[in-house]
Protein backbone atom coordinates (compact mmCIF):
# COMPACT_ATOMS: atom_id res chain seq x y z
CA UNK A 1 0.00 0.00 0.00
CA UNK A 2 1.00 3.35 -1.11
CA UNK A 3 -1.57 5.54 0.85
CA UNK A 4 -1.78 8.56 1.80
CA UNK A 5 -3.03 9.33 5.60
CA UNK A 6 -4.00 12.60 7.51
CA UNK A 7 -4.89 12.51 10.94
CA UNK A 8 -6.81 15.20 13.15
CA UNK A 9 -6.23 15.22 16.75
CA UNK A 10 -9.56 16.32 18.96
CA UNK A 11 -10.89 19.03 16.12
CA UNK A 12 -12.84 21.25 16.81
CA UNK A 13 -13.62 22.08 13.49
CA UNK A 14 -12.51 21.62 9.76
CA UNK A 15 -10.68 24.75 10.31
CA UNK A 16 -7.97 26.33 7.66
CA UNK A 17 -5.36 24.31 8.86
CA UNK A 18 -6.76 21.04 8.78
CA UNK A 19 -7.91 21.63 4.97
CA UNK A 20 -4.37 22.56 4.11
CA UNK A 21 -3.57 19.28 5.56
CA UNK A 22 -6.19 17.72 3.57
CA UNK A 23 -4.82 19.50 0.24
CA UNK A 24 -0.76 18.66 1.15
CA UNK A 25 -2.41 15.24 1.74
CA UNK A 26 -4.02 15.23 -1.68
CA UNK A 27 -1.28 16.36 -3.82
CA UNK A 28 1.10 13.56 -2.32
CA UNK A 29 -1.53 10.99 -2.55
CA UNK A 30 -1.61 11.96 -6.46
CA UNK A 31 2.41 12.02 -7.04
CA UNK A 32 2.32 8.31 -5.44
CA UNK A 33 -1.38 7.49 -7.42
CA UNK A 34 -2.68 6.29 -3.69
CA UNK A 35 -5.54 7.28 -2.09
CA UNK A 36 -6.01 9.88 0.91
CA UNK A 37 -7.28 8.66 3.92
CA UNK A 38 -8.29 11.00 7.15
CA UNK A 39 -8.11 9.60 10.43
CA UNK A 40 -10.76 11.88 12.87
CA UNK A 41 -9.72 10.99 16.25
CA UNK A 42 -11.92 12.03 18.95
CA UNK A 43 -14.21 14.71 17.18
CA UNK A 44 -15.21 17.28 19.73
CA UNK A 45 -17.95 18.53 17.77
CA UNK A 46 -20.77 16.33 15.24
CA UNK A 47 -20.48 16.34 11.17
CA UNK A 48 -16.48 17.50 10.93
CA UNK A 49 -16.16 13.93 9.91
CA UNK A 50 -18.85 14.37 6.66
CA UNK A 51 -17.28 17.72 6.48
CA UNK A 52 -13.79 15.75 5.85
CA UNK A 53 -15.05 13.31 3.57
CA UNK A 54 -15.57 16.09 1.17
CA UNK A 55 -12.30 16.00 0.42
CA UNK A 56 -10.67 13.05 1.10
CA UNK A 57 -11.48 9.14 -0.18
CA UNK A 58 -12.10 7.44 3.07
CA UNK A 59 -12.40 9.24 6.16
CA UNK A 60 -11.95 6.65 9.58
CA UNK A 61 -13.70 8.24 12.99
CA UNK A 62 -11.97 6.89 16.08
CA UNK A 63 -13.84 7.92 19.17
CA UNK A 64 -11.65 7.97 22.78
CA UNK A 65 -13.55 10.85 24.38
CA UNK A 66 -10.68 13.70 24.47
CA UNK A 67 -7.62 13.66 23.29
CA UNK A 68 -5.39 11.51 26.16
CA UNK A 69 -0.94 10.99 24.98
CA UNK A 70 -0.73 7.66 25.89
CA UNK A 71 -3.89 6.13 24.61
CA UNK A 72 -4.25 8.68 21.53
CA UNK A 73 -1.21 7.27 20.56
CA UNK A 74 -1.91 3.45 20.82
CA UNK A 75 -5.02 4.24 18.64
CA UNK A 76 -2.95 5.96 15.85
CA UNK A 77 -0.52 2.98 15.83
CA UNK A 78 -2.92 0.31 15.54
CA UNK A 79 -5.15 2.78 12.80
CA UNK A 80 -2.38 3.31 10.94
CA UNK A 81 -0.93 -0.03 10.88
CA UNK A 82 -3.93 -1.12 9.30
CA UNK A 83 -3.85 0.92 6.48
CA UNK A 84 0.16 0.80 5.76
CA UNK A 85 0.83 4.17 4.45
CA UNK A 86 3.60 5.68 2.99
CA UNK A 87 2.98 9.00 4.85
CA UNK A 88 1.40 10.17 7.71
CA UNK A 89 0.64 14.16 7.94
CA UNK A 90 -0.42 16.15 10.76
CA UNK A 91 -0.75 19.60 11.56
CA UNK A 92 1.40 22.10 13.88
CA UNK A 93 -1.21 21.90 17.31
CA UNK A 94 0.24 20.89 20.55
CA UNK A 95 -1.42 17.09 20.31
CA UNK A 96 0.32 16.34 16.98
CA UNK A 97 3.68 17.47 17.90
CA UNK A 98 3.42 15.47 20.74
CA UNK A 99 2.25 12.04 18.74
CA UNK A 100 4.86 12.23 15.36
CA UNK A 101 7.87 10.70 16.81
CA UNK A 102 6.61 8.29 18.70
CA UNK A 103 3.64 7.51 16.44
CA UNK A 104 7.37 7.15 14.20
CA UNK A 105 9.06 4.94 16.12
CA UNK A 106 6.10 2.82 17.09
CA UNK A 107 5.28 2.12 12.73
CA UNK A 108 8.64 1.39 12.26
CA UNK A 109 9.35 4.81 10.24
CA UNK A 110 10.56 8.28 10.35
CA UNK A 111 9.47 11.34 11.62
CA UNK A 112 10.28 15.06 10.58
CA UNK A 113 8.98 18.08 11.96
CA UNK A 114 7.50 21.47 11.01
CA UNK A 115 7.44 20.61 7.48
CA UNK A 116 6.70 23.35 5.05
CA UNK A 117 7.27 21.62 1.63
CA UNK A 118 6.97 17.66 0.97
CA UNK A 119 8.65 17.21 -2.51
CA UNK A 120 9.23 13.08 -4.29
CA UNK A 121 12.66 12.84 -5.65
CA UNK A 122 13.65 9.70 -7.39
CA UNK A 123 10.70 7.70 -5.42
CA UNK A 124 12.07 8.82 -2.09
CA UNK A 125 10.18 11.28 0.11
CA UNK A 126 11.82 14.45 0.60
CA UNK A 127 10.74 17.72 3.03
CA UNK A 128 12.21 20.76 3.88
CA UNK A 129 12.17 23.04 6.86
CA UNK A 130 13.61 25.40 8.77
CA UNK A 131 17.13 24.98 10.86
CA UNK A 132 19.14 27.23 12.59
CA UNK A 133 16.56 28.92 13.85
CA UNK A 134 15.22 30.15 10.78
CA UNK A 135 18.87 31.82 9.36
CA UNK A 136 18.87 28.14 7.20
CA UNK A 137 16.71 25.50 5.08
CA UNK A 138 17.63 21.98 5.17
CA UNK A 139 15.85 19.84 2.81
CA UNK A 140 15.20 16.11 4.82
CA UNK A 141 15.44 12.59 2.91
CA UNK A 142 12.87 10.14 4.57
CA UNK A 143 14.98 6.62 4.84
CA UNK A 144 12.33 4.79 6.62
CA UNK A 145 8.44 4.16 5.69
CA UNK A 146 6.28 5.61 6.62
CA UNK A 147 6.90 9.08 6.90
CA UNK A 148 5.00 10.87 9.53
CA UNK A 149 5.54 14.32 9.55
CA UNK A 150 3.76 17.49 11.34
CA UNK A 151 3.46 20.32 8.89
CA UNK A 152 2.98 23.95 9.09
CA UNK A 153 -0.67 22.62 7.39
CA UNK A 154 -2.24 26.65 7.36
CA UNK A 155 0.37 27.38 4.57
CA UNK A 156 -0.89 24.98 2.34
CA UNK A 157 -3.12 25.25 -0.27
CA UNK A 158 -6.55 23.54 0.69
CA UNK A 159 -7.97 20.59 -1.02
CA UNK A 160 -9.94 20.59 -3.38
CA UNK A 161 -13.84 19.05 -3.05
CA UNK A 162 -14.39 15.62 -4.52
CA UNK A 163 -17.55 15.14 -6.76
CA UNK A 164 -18.14 12.41 -4.70
CA UNK A 165 -17.63 12.32 -0.96
CA UNK A 166 -15.46 10.05 0.32
CA UNK A 167 -16.44 7.16 2.72
CA UNK A 168 -16.96 7.91 6.59
CA UNK A 169 -16.44 4.66 8.82
CA UNK A 170 -16.76 4.43 12.48
CA UNK A 171 -13.94 2.05 13.93
CA UNK A 172 -14.02 0.83 17.47
CA UNK A 173 -10.77 0.03 18.85
CA UNK A 174 -9.77 -2.29 22.06
CA UNK A 175 -7.26 -0.03 23.47
CA UNK A 176 -6.26 -1.19 26.69
CA UNK A 177 -6.48 1.10 29.56
CA UNK A 178 -3.13 3.57 30.12
CA UNK A 179 -3.80 6.22 33.07
CA UNK A 180 0.17 6.65 33.92
CA UNK A 181 -0.69 10.20 32.13
CA UNK A 182 -4.18 11.64 32.39
CA UNK A 183 -4.82 15.15 31.14
CA UNK A 184 -7.10 16.58 34.32
CA UNK A 185 -7.35 20.02 33.64
CA UNK A 186 -7.57 22.13 29.99
CA UNK A 187 -7.35 25.72 30.45
CA UNK A 188 -8.07 28.07 27.53
CA UNK A 189 -6.61 31.66 27.37
CA UNK A 190 -9.30 34.14 26.96
CA UNK A 191 -7.41 36.01 24.87
CA UNK A 192 -6.61 33.26 22.00
CA UNK A 193 -10.45 32.44 21.56
CA UNK A 194 -8.99 31.29 17.96
CA UNK A 195 -5.93 30.27 17.82
CA UNK A 196 -2.88 32.24 16.69
CA UNK A 197 -1.91 30.15 14.35
CA UNK A 198 -5.46 29.80 12.36
CA UNK A 199 -5.25 34.00 12.22
CA UNK A 200 -5.64 35.84 9.01
CA UNK A 201 -4.54 38.80 10.46
CA UNK A 202 -2.08 39.31 13.34
CA UNK A 203 -0.73 42.69 15.24
CA UNK A 204 2.39 41.87 16.59
CA UNK A 205 4.10 43.86 19.24
CA UNK A 206 7.97 43.85 20.36
CA UNK A 207 10.22 44.89 22.67
CA UNK A 208 10.15 48.31 21.45
CA UNK A 209 6.19 48.49 22.87
CA UNK A 210 7.99 49.60 26.33
CA UNK A 211 5.36 47.79 28.50
CA UNK A 212 1.72 46.19 29.32
CA UNK A 213 -0.11 49.22 29.16
CA UNK A 214 0.30 50.24 24.97
CA UNK A 215 -0.02 46.84 24.26
CA UNK A 216 -3.82 46.93 26.16
CA UNK A 217 -4.27 50.89 24.72
CA UNK A 218 -2.89 51.03 21.99
CA UNK A 219 -2.04 47.69 20.03
CA UNK A 220 -5.37 45.47 20.91
CA UNK A 221 -7.76 48.28 19.86
CA UNK A 222 -6.06 48.10 16.18
CA UNK A 223 -6.34 44.36 16.40
CA UNK A 224 -9.90 44.94 16.86
CA UNK A 225 -10.40 47.38 14.44
CA UNK A 226 -8.58 44.98 11.85
CA UNK A 227 -10.41 41.66 13.09
CA UNK A 228 -7.24 40.56 13.93
CA UNK A 229 -5.36 38.71 16.46
CA UNK A 230 -2.62 40.10 19.31
CA UNK A 231 0.92 38.27 19.46
CA UNK A 232 3.67 39.23 20.37
CA UNK A 233 7.76 38.89 20.48
CA UNK A 234 10.00 36.94 22.91
CA UNK A 235 10.99 39.98 24.58
CA UNK A 236 7.66 41.38 25.07
CA UNK A 237 6.16 37.74 26.62
CA UNK A 238 9.43 37.61 28.87
CA UNK A 239 9.41 41.01 30.07
CA UNK A 240 5.78 40.03 31.01
CA UNK A 241 3.66 42.45 29.22
CA UNK A 242 1.88 39.66 27.69
CA UNK A 243 0.75 36.28 28.06
CA UNK A 244 4.00 33.54 27.04
CA UNK A 245 1.15 31.78 24.52
CA UNK A 246 1.42 35.14 22.32
CA UNK A 247 5.00 34.66 21.78
CA UNK A 248 5.70 34.22 18.25
CA UNK A 249 8.99 33.03 16.71
CA UNK A 250 11.48 29.99 17.03
CA UNK A 251 10.34 29.40 20.79
CA UNK A 252 6.94 30.64 20.39
CA UNK A 253 3.99 29.81 17.31
CA UNK A 254 4.83 29.56 14.20
CA UNK A 255 2.09 31.31 12.01
CA UNK A 256 0.88 31.86 8.12
CA UNK A 257 -1.49 34.58 8.32
CA UNK A 258 -2.27 36.86 5.16
CA UNK A 259 -1.05 39.95 7.08
CA UNK A 260 1.63 39.89 9.45
CA UNK A 261 1.99 43.62 10.78
CA UNK A 262 5.40 43.92 13.31
CA UNK A 263 5.27 46.73 15.65
CA UNK A 264 8.15 47.95 17.72
CA UNK A 265 9.90 44.49 15.96
CA UNK A 266 13.11 44.24 14.76
CA UNK A 267 13.12 41.49 13.40
CA UNK A 268 16.03 38.89 14.88
CA UNK A 269 16.26 35.11 13.08
CA UNK A 270 14.50 33.47 15.84
CA UNK A 271 11.19 36.04 15.34
CA UNK A 272 11.29 35.52 11.74
CA UNK A 273 11.38 31.39 12.18
CA UNK A 274 7.56 32.27 13.18
CA UNK A 275 6.52 34.33 10.04
CA UNK A 276 8.54 33.16 7.05
CA UNK A 277 5.13 31.54 5.78
CA UNK A 278 3.28 34.60 6.15
CA UNK A 279 1.71 35.77 2.80
CA UNK A 280 2.31 39.55 3.69
CA UNK A 281 4.69 41.21 6.36
CA UNK A 282 4.31 45.07 7.13
CA UNK A 283 6.47 46.85 9.90
CA UNK A 284 6.14 49.94 12.19
CA UNK A 285 9.81 51.02 12.82
CA UNK A 286 11.66 53.86 14.35
CA UNK A 287 14.89 51.89 12.98
CA UNK A 288 15.43 51.74 9.01
CA UNK A 289 17.97 49.15 9.12
CA UNK A 290 15.97 46.98 11.00
CA UNK A 291 16.09 43.72 9.65
CA UNK A 292 12.20 43.00 9.84
CA UNK A 293 12.05 45.52 6.74
CA UNK A 294 14.40 43.33 3.77
CA UNK A 295 11.06 40.91 4.79
CA UNK A 296 8.33 43.68 4.03
CA UNK A 297 6.13 44.29 1.79
CA UNK A 298 5.96 47.93 2.70
CA UNK A 299 6.22 49.35 6.09
CA UNK A 300 6.83 53.29 7.60
CA UNK A 301 10.16 54.38 9.36
CA UNK A 302 8.37 56.17 12.45
CA UNK A 303 7.59 56.00 16.21
CA UNK A 304 4.58 53.81 16.74
CA UNK A 305 3.63 56.15 18.96
CA UNK A 306 2.83 58.63 16.97
CA UNK A 307 1.68 55.80 13.79
CA UNK A 308 -0.86 53.53 15.39
CA UNK A 309 -3.47 56.38 17.04
CA UNK A 310 -3.32 57.96 13.47
CA UNK A 311 -3.52 54.61 11.59
CA UNK A 312 -6.78 53.62 13.91
CA UNK A 313 -8.54 56.61 12.61
CA UNK A 314 -7.37 56.23 8.87
CA UNK A 315 -8.16 53.22 9.10
CA UNK A 316 -11.71 53.97 10.88
CA UNK A 317 -12.23 56.25 8.02
CA UNK A 318 -11.58 53.96 5.25
CA UNK A 319 -13.84 51.28 6.67
CA UNK A 320 -16.67 54.10 7.11
CA UNK A 321 -16.27 54.86 3.30
CA UNK A 322 -16.78 51.71 2.26
CA UNK A 323 -19.59 51.19 3.83
CA UNK B 1 13.34 11.30 43.48
CA UNK B 2 16.32 10.34 40.85
CA UNK B 3 16.15 12.67 38.27
CA UNK B 4 17.97 12.79 34.53
CA UNK B 5 18.58 15.98 32.42
CA UNK B 6 19.97 15.40 29.28
CA UNK B 7 22.11 18.47 28.53
CA UNK B 8 22.78 19.17 24.45
CA UNK B 9 25.67 21.65 23.64
CA UNK B 10 25.16 23.91 20.34
CA UNK B 11 26.55 26.79 18.38
CA UNK B 12 25.33 29.97 19.88
CA UNK B 13 21.89 30.64 18.30
CA UNK B 14 22.53 34.31 18.89
CA UNK B 15 24.76 34.92 16.33
CA UNK B 16 23.07 37.28 13.74
CA UNK B 17 22.62 36.27 10.54
CA UNK B 18 24.98 38.14 8.19
CA UNK B 19 28.09 36.06 10.21
CA UNK B 20 26.13 32.73 9.57
CA UNK B 21 27.47 29.93 7.07
CA UNK B 22 26.95 26.84 5.90
CA UNK B 23 29.06 24.37 4.93
CA UNK B 24 27.06 23.23 1.87
CA UNK B 25 29.33 19.83 1.30
CA UNK B 26 28.77 18.67 4.61
CA UNK B 27 25.28 19.80 5.56
CA UNK B 28 26.45 21.80 8.64
CA UNK B 29 26.71 25.02 9.72
CA UNK B 30 30.08 26.77 9.98
CA UNK B 31 32.10 27.19 13.32
CA UNK B 32 33.42 30.48 12.84
CA UNK B 33 33.77 32.50 15.71
CA UNK B 34 30.93 31.64 17.17
CA UNK B 35 30.62 29.93 20.76
CA UNK B 36 29.49 27.19 21.38
CA UNK B 37 26.55 27.18 24.07
CA UNK B 38 24.19 24.93 25.92
CA UNK B 39 20.73 24.90 24.33
CA UNK B 40 18.86 27.26 26.31
CA UNK B 41 15.52 24.51 26.74
CA UNK B 42 18.49 22.47 28.13
CA UNK B 43 19.12 24.96 30.71
CA UNK B 44 15.36 25.43 31.72
CA UNK B 45 14.78 21.82 32.18
CA UNK B 46 18.37 21.53 34.71
CA UNK B 47 16.50 25.07 36.50
CA UNK B 48 13.23 23.02 36.65
CA UNK B 49 14.94 20.27 37.76
CA UNK B 50 17.12 22.42 40.52
CA UNK B 51 13.90 24.22 41.45
CA UNK B 52 12.06 20.68 42.49
CA UNK B 53 15.32 19.55 44.41
CA UNK B 54 15.00 22.72 46.30
CA UNK B 55 11.14 22.22 47.32
CA UNK B 56 11.34 18.45 47.71
CA UNK B 57 14.74 16.76 49.57
CA UNK B 58 16.14 13.57 49.06
CA UNK B 59 16.65 14.37 44.81
CA UNK B 60 19.12 13.58 43.25
CA UNK B 61 20.19 15.22 40.12
CA UNK B 62 21.79 13.75 36.60
CA UNK B 63 22.88 15.55 33.29
CA UNK B 64 23.78 13.61 30.23
CA UNK B 65 25.32 14.65 27.24
CA UNK B 66 25.95 12.84 23.75
CA UNK B 67 28.27 15.05 21.66
CA UNK B 68 31.68 16.47 20.82
CA UNK B 69 34.32 16.52 23.24
CA UNK B 70 33.67 19.89 24.22
CA UNK B 71 30.07 18.96 25.25
CA UNK B 72 32.33 18.46 28.71
CA UNK B 73 31.98 22.30 28.75
CA UNK B 74 28.03 22.23 29.25
CA UNK B 75 28.41 19.76 31.54
CA UNK B 76 30.62 21.63 33.79
CA UNK B 77 28.42 24.55 33.60
CA UNK B 78 25.74 22.15 34.87
CA UNK B 79 27.59 20.85 38.07
CA UNK B 80 28.66 24.50 38.81
CA UNK B 81 24.61 25.38 38.30
CA UNK B 82 24.38 22.15 41.00
CA UNK B 83 23.73 19.13 39.79
CA UNK B 84 25.17 16.59 41.35
CA UNK B 85 26.45 14.33 38.80
CA UNK B 86 27.31 14.13 34.94
CA UNK B 87 27.67 11.97 32.35
CA UNK B 88 29.41 12.53 28.69
CA UNK B 89 29.19 9.91 26.06
CA UNK B 90 31.65 11.56 23.63
CA UNK B 91 30.51 11.27 19.73
CA UNK B 92 33.62 9.72 17.78
CA UNK B 93 31.46 9.00 14.69
CA UNK B 94 28.27 11.19 13.01
CA UNK B 95 28.90 15.06 13.30
CA UNK B 96 25.37 14.92 13.32
CA UNK B 97 23.40 12.13 14.15
CA UNK B 98 19.75 11.65 13.40
CA UNK B 99 16.95 11.67 16.21
CA UNK B 100 16.96 8.14 16.44
CA UNK B 101 20.80 7.48 17.01
CA UNK B 102 20.76 9.91 19.74
CA UNK B 103 17.63 8.83 21.58
CA UNK B 104 19.10 5.07 21.22
CA UNK B 105 22.49 6.65 22.75
CA UNK B 106 20.87 8.16 25.75
CA UNK B 107 18.77 5.57 26.29
CA UNK B 108 22.24 3.28 26.46
CA UNK B 109 23.71 5.88 28.47
CA UNK B 110 20.88 5.68 30.88
CA UNK B 111 20.56 2.03 31.16
CA UNK B 112 24.13 2.45 32.37
CA UNK B 113 24.16 4.91 34.94
CA UNK B 114 21.37 3.34 36.68
CA UNK B 115 17.30 3.81 36.96
CA UNK B 116 15.55 7.43 37.08
CA UNK B 117 12.56 8.34 38.17
CA UNK B 118 12.27 11.32 35.64
CA UNK B 119 14.24 12.05 32.55
CA UNK B 120 13.97 15.40 31.67
CA UNK B 121 14.68 17.22 27.98
CA UNK B 122 14.36 20.08 26.69
CA UNK B 123 11.35 20.76 23.90
CA UNK B 124 14.33 21.72 20.92
CA UNK B 125 17.29 22.33 20.30
CA UNK B 126 18.98 25.94 18.91
CA UNK B 127 20.23 24.69 15.91
CA UNK B 128 18.73 21.68 14.05
CA UNK B 129 15.29 21.87 16.10
CA UNK B 130 14.64 18.45 15.30
CA UNK B 131 11.95 18.25 18.67
CA UNK B 132 12.40 14.64 18.75
CA UNK B 133 14.31 13.63 21.53
CA UNK B 134 11.86 13.24 24.40
CA UNK B 135 9.35 11.15 22.40
CA UNK B 136 12.10 8.46 20.57
CA UNK B 137 13.71 8.68 24.28
CA UNK B 138 10.35 7.47 25.81
CA UNK B 139 9.82 4.63 23.60
CA UNK B 140 13.31 3.66 23.78
CA UNK B 141 13.23 3.14 27.47
CA UNK B 142 9.56 2.08 27.48
CA UNK B 143 8.12 4.82 29.48
CA UNK B 144 5.55 7.55 28.46
CA UNK B 145 6.16 10.69 27.80
CA UNK B 146 4.67 14.06 28.74
CA UNK B 147 5.53 17.21 26.12
CA UNK B 148 6.03 21.33 26.66
CA UNK B 149 5.97 21.31 30.59
CA UNK B 150 6.68 24.12 32.65
CA UNK B 151 6.15 23.18 36.05
CA UNK B 152 6.29 19.75 38.02
CA UNK B 153 5.50 18.58 42.00
CA UNK B 154 5.32 15.63 43.79
CA UNK B 155 2.02 14.14 43.97
CA UNK B 156 0.76 11.34 45.80
CA UNK B 157 4.36 9.07 45.02
CA UNK B 158 3.24 10.43 41.58
CA UNK B 159 4.12 14.03 39.94
CA UNK B 160 1.84 16.58 38.67
CA UNK B 161 2.21 18.85 35.97
CA UNK B 162 1.60 21.98 34.16
CA UNK B 163 2.46 22.41 30.52
CA UNK B 164 2.02 24.97 27.21
CA UNK B 165 -0.53 24.32 24.67
CA UNK B 166 -1.28 25.88 21.69
CA UNK B 167 -4.51 27.18 23.38
CA UNK B 168 -3.60 27.77 26.76
CA UNK B 169 -2.41 25.26 29.06
CA UNK B 170 -3.42 21.63 30.49
CA UNK B 171 -2.72 20.41 34.36
CA UNK B 172 -1.59 16.57 33.68
CA UNK B 173 -1.16 13.95 36.37
CA UNK B 174 1.05 11.00 35.94
CA UNK B 175 3.07 8.20 37.57
CA UNK B 176 6.95 7.60 37.20
CA UNK B 177 8.97 6.28 35.45
CA UNK B 178 8.20 9.07 32.95
CA UNK B 179 9.81 11.48 30.34
CA UNK B 180 8.73 15.11 29.64
CA UNK B 181 10.03 17.73 27.78
CA UNK B 182 10.66 20.88 29.16
CA UNK B 183 10.05 24.57 27.64
CA UNK B 184 10.73 27.95 29.06
CA UNK B 185 8.36 29.75 31.18
CA UNK B 186 8.70 32.82 33.58
CA UNK B 187 9.57 30.41 36.33
CA UNK B 188 12.35 28.46 35.04
CA UNK B 189 14.94 31.03 33.85
CA UNK B 190 17.97 29.32 33.99
CA UNK B 191 20.32 30.68 37.72
CA UNK B 192 24.04 31.75 36.15
CA UNK B 193 26.55 30.08 37.97
CA UNK B 194 29.01 31.24 40.61
CA UNK B 195 32.18 31.71 39.91
CA UNK B 196 33.70 30.01 42.33
CA UNK B 197 31.26 27.02 41.37
CA UNK B 198 32.31 27.50 37.74
CA UNK B 199 35.87 26.79 38.93
CA UNK B 200 34.81 23.86 41.02
CA UNK B 201 33.01 22.56 38.69
CA UNK B 202 36.47 21.32 36.97
CA UNK B 203 37.58 19.37 39.95
CA UNK B 204 34.73 17.02 39.94
CA UNK B 205 34.15 13.50 38.77
CA UNK B 206 32.73 12.84 35.41
CA UNK B 207 31.52 9.68 33.52
CA UNK B 208 32.98 9.55 30.21
CA UNK B 209 32.36 6.83 27.98
CA UNK B 210 32.77 6.07 24.18
CA UNK B 211 29.89 4.44 21.92
CA UNK B 212 32.24 1.78 22.02
CA UNK B 213 31.81 1.88 26.25
CA UNK B 214 28.04 1.61 25.68
CA UNK B 215 28.36 -1.20 22.85
CA UNK B 216 26.62 0.95 20.49
CA UNK B 217 26.15 0.36 16.90
CA UNK B 218 24.46 2.17 14.36
CA UNK B 219 21.54 0.48 12.59
CA UNK B 220 21.71 -0.11 8.68
CA UNK B 221 19.10 1.26 7.79
CA UNK B 222 19.15 5.34 8.82
CA UNK B 223 16.27 7.23 10.02
CA UNK B 224 16.76 9.96 7.94
CA UNK B 225 19.54 11.84 5.74
CA UNK B 226 19.90 15.65 5.32
CA UNK B 227 20.62 15.96 1.67
CA UNK B 228 20.98 19.86 1.50
CA UNK B 229 21.48 23.02 3.66
CA UNK B 230 21.50 26.15 2.68
CA UNK B 231 20.75 29.92 3.36
CA UNK B 232 17.00 31.11 2.10
CA UNK B 233 17.82 34.07 0.09
CA UNK B 234 14.35 35.64 0.38
CA UNK B 235 14.86 39.54 0.31
CA UNK B 236 11.63 41.47 -0.47
CA UNK B 237 11.52 44.72 -1.20
CA UNK B 238 10.33 46.74 1.28
CA UNK B 239 7.86 49.87 -0.14
CA UNK B 240 8.10 52.67 2.21
CA UNK B 241 5.44 54.77 2.47
CA UNK B 242 5.57 57.95 1.09
CA UNK B 243 3.86 61.58 1.89
CA UNK B 244 4.89 64.71 2.65
CA UNK B 245 3.23 64.70 6.06
CA UNK B 246 3.10 62.03 8.86
CA UNK B 247 -0.58 62.40 8.25
CA UNK B 248 -0.36 61.30 4.42
CA UNK B 249 2.22 58.83 5.41
CA UNK B 250 0.05 57.04 7.93
CA UNK B 251 -2.58 57.39 5.49
CA UNK B 252 -0.94 55.80 2.50
CA UNK B 253 -0.01 52.97 5.10
CA UNK B 254 -3.84 52.28 5.85
CA UNK B 255 -4.58 52.34 2.37
CA UNK B 256 -2.14 49.54 1.88
CA UNK B 257 -3.21 47.80 4.69
CA UNK B 258 -7.05 48.07 4.21
CA UNK B 259 -5.73 46.76 0.10
CA UNK B 260 -4.23 43.51 1.62
CA UNK B 261 -7.43 42.48 4.53
CA UNK B 262 -10.22 43.98 1.83
CA UNK B 263 -8.79 40.84 -0.36
CA UNK B 264 -9.64 38.20 2.27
Amino acid sequence: MNDVVICLLNPTSFDRAAQGLAGAGRRLAEELNAQLTAIVLSPQVPGIAREVAEVVDKVIVVDQGEYQPEPALSALTETCSQQSPAAVLFGNDTYSQEVTPRLAYRLGGAAVGDVVEVTIHEQALRVSRQVYGGKAQATIELKRTPAVLWTRSRSFVPANRLSEPGSVTELSLEIPIDTRTRIVERKRESQSEQRLEEARVIVSGGRGIGGPEPFNDELKPLAELLGAQLAASRAACDAGWVPPTLQVGQTGKKVTPDLYLAIAITGASQHMAGISEAKNIAAINTDPDAPIFKHCRFGIVEDYRKVVPLLRQKLQALQNSQR
Amino acid sequence: MNILVCIKQILDPEIPAREFRVDAAKHEAERGNANLVTNIFCENALETALQFREAFSDTKITVLSFGAATAEDSLRKALAMKADAAALVINDKTSNPDPLTVAQVLAAAIRKLGSFDLIMVGREAGDWGAGQTAGLLAEELRMPCVSFVDRLEPMNGGLRMNRQTDSGCEVLEAQTPLVVSITNDEHNVPRIPKVRDVMMSYRQPMTQWTLADLGYESEEDKYYEIVDLSIPRKESRCEFVTGDTLDERVESLAKRITEVTSAL
